[in-house]
């Protein structure tokens, strides 16, 4: 069953079309790869599903309910979260402070807030940092708060915004497993934005391409990779994508 | 330390101390009128310091007209007193409903600005108030003012009920922020769009936070002009006088702490009146008129050395004047 649908999406500043007519569907329980070459328009899909961007034209329809008009905090409380690829800590609380506030979506108490701030912070391996101020975290730590954020929120699809990014290579096989097991163990269908090709083409089940705001291809991540479009939009002509363990951007 | 806590209501042992000193102060200055006037001063600033706190400190909206609940608590109390004399009494209940409405009206308004804009736009409808209240002779005797025979002589009533108003702000305030509410005014603060994406209703948050503010300053506005006993526009909208005294008493203390409008007060009150009675006549009488510079130039140092305020960079400072060991750190 499909849990996000988009029909004919399109957002335009003025005169720029950064998302034209993209339409996909994602099926419950997938890790779907969205990606592109810098300004494809990636974020923009993000920011339009959850209302930060009005889409100028087409439909975002999540679990059957049409949410394209609905308010950016109606729409995570549906059960969309979402990290952001500038990461947003709430940088003079607390990391903990940060997760509870995320946590009060589903929870009405104190405790149970922190209980469940806690859980996730152990899941995204923040336990024993959780009360150092946001601000003050590496970038990989602020990452993952990042998804811990948008995980104390109880989604059922979480999109994740280059969450990889400027990690070194432990650091981004601890986010790997991290993603990985978001789907394994908690059931979350997820949407991931990633330039990183080693993570992308590892994690997830289809890759959906675009670039200059419009699709190019759908499929799995082989297919993709080798689609000639595809080779061309990120390396230029004569090269090839498939088998060799290069770095995105 | 120990804490009493009834899950939304918890008193550390500090300020059961600090509670008690301010029970006693009024005793140990009980034959100087004079002394316990300048208590009822310092209440009333804690609780105009905190109510601003709690909107601007902890919620991020940065107000610049908080005479204008001030002055309307103030009205409420005194416009039925002088069109049908109904006891001003009465403020004390409705002074903060009419502030929460005005409130609320005011939001509708100026929550569309943000930062600076939305400074801005509370100064002016602070200001259009005070000049409305001015010009509408009809309903608010204009510049004239409405005058109230006060109560009693003695000022200990006065202290203790303007105490009881003050711990009530200190108090619910500190409930509030270890609510959710709390969470979500601090998540507004610190990012309004990023708020939004964990499922925070930031305009629905932004009023409560303003309510509870706007509820506290009309109550002392109500409280002020049961004391005093007289109040024109210029008096209780003044720009200067409570807007950005307001600020500033904040800002001394420490924004975004439970107890720093408190210390703001109590440092107001005591600079200003030094100055104001220039070091109690032993200066020269110019000094008496400095005491606004004064005050000006210790905030900026405020700002400058310890952003946080008193309150908020208590640690550096007990630090600097204890090299050797530090107290134990406060929470």
């Amino acid at each position: 069953m499909s849990i996000l649908v988009l029909e004919n999406l399109t957002k335009a500043f003025g005169g720029l079309v950064a998302v034209n007519n993209v339409s996909l569907e994602v099926k419950e329980g997938e890790i779907f790869g969205l990606i592109g070459p810098n300004g494809s328009g990636k974020t923009t899909i993000f920011n339009t599903i959850n209302h930060f961007y009005l889409a100028t034209k087409g439909r975002i329809i999540f679990k059957g309910i049409d949410i394209t008009n609905k308010k950016t905090f109606e729409i995570a409380r549906l059960g969309i979260g979402r990290t952001f690829q500038k990461v947003r800590p709430l940088k003079r609380l607390s990391v903990e402070d940060n997760v509870m506030a995320a946590a009060f979506a589903r929870e009405s108490t104190f405790e149970g807030s922190r209980k469940v701030a806690r859980e996730v912070l152990e899941f995204c391996h923040l336990g024993e940092v959780s009360h150092m101020p946001a601000g003050s975290l590496p970038i990989a730590g602020r990452k993952r708060l990042e998804i811990a954020k948008a995980l104390a929120t109880r989604p059922s699809l979480i999109l994740l915004d280059e969450t990889a990014a400027g990690l070194n290579p432990a650091e981004l096989d601890e986010a790997i497993d991290i993603i990985k097991k978001i789907r394994s163990e908690l059931g979350i269908t997820i949407i991931i934005v990633e330039h990183i090709m080693k993570v992308i083409m590892n994690i997830s089940d289809r890759i959906h391409a675009i670039a200059f705001g419009a699709t190019i291809t759908e499929g799995t991540p082989k297919e993709v990779a080798s689609h000639p479009t595809v080779i061309e939009a990120y390396l230029g002509t004569d090269a090839t994508l498939v088998g060799g363990d290069y770095a995105g951007a | 330390m120990k804490e009493i806590n009834l899950k939304w209501f918890s008193v550390t042992k500090t300020e059961l101390y600090i509670i008690l000193g301010a029970i006693i102060a009024p005793f140990i200055f009980y034959f100087s009128p004079y002394i316990q006037g300048l208590l009822i001063f310092i209440m009333m600033w804690v609780i105009l310091g905190s109510s601003w706190n709690l909107l601007a400190g902890y919620t991020g909206q940065v107000s610049f007209g908080h005479a204008a609940y001030f002055g309307i608590g103030a009205y409420a109390a005194a416009l039925p007193f002088y069109h049908w004399h109904i006891s001003p009494w009465w403020g004390l209940l409705t002074g903060g409903i009419a502030a929460v409405i005005l409130g609320y009206l005011l939001g509708i308004i100026v929550f569309r600005l943000r930062g600076p804009y939305f400074a801005l736009g509370t100064l002016a409808t602070a200001e259009i108030l005070r000049i409305a209240f001015g010009e509408e002779e009809w309903l608010t005797n204009g510049h004239n003012g409405i005058l109230y025979i006060t109560t009693w002589v003695t000022k200990l009533p006065y202290y203790f009920i303007v105490l009881a108003i003050a711990l009530g702000a200190v108090f619910s305030i500190k409930a509030v922020m270890h609510s959710k509410a709390g969470f979500y005014f601090l998540s507004i603060r610190e990012d309004e769009d990023a708020a939004k994406a964990i499922g925070i209703d930031t305009a629905k948050y932004k009023n409560i936070s303003m309510a509870i503010s706007t509820f506290w300053a009309g109550t002392a506005g109500a409280f002020y002009m049961i004391y005093m006993g007289f109040i024109d526009p210029e008096i209780v909208f003044a720009l200067h006088n409570i807007s950005i005294i307001t600020i500033l008493v904040g800002i001394l203390g420490g924004v975004g702490t439970i107890w720093g409008p408190a210390v703001g007060a109590v440092i107001m009150v005591f600079v200003q009146e030094l100055f104001r009675s220039a070091f109690f006549g032993l200066a020269p009488r110019w000094v008496g008129n400095i005491h606004a510079l004064v005050f000006g130039l210790l905030v900026i140092f405020v700002i400058l050395y310890m952003a946080g305020g008193v309150v908020g960079d208590w640690d550096l400072i007990a630090k600097k004047f204890r090299r050797t060991k530090p107290k134990e750190a406060k929470a």
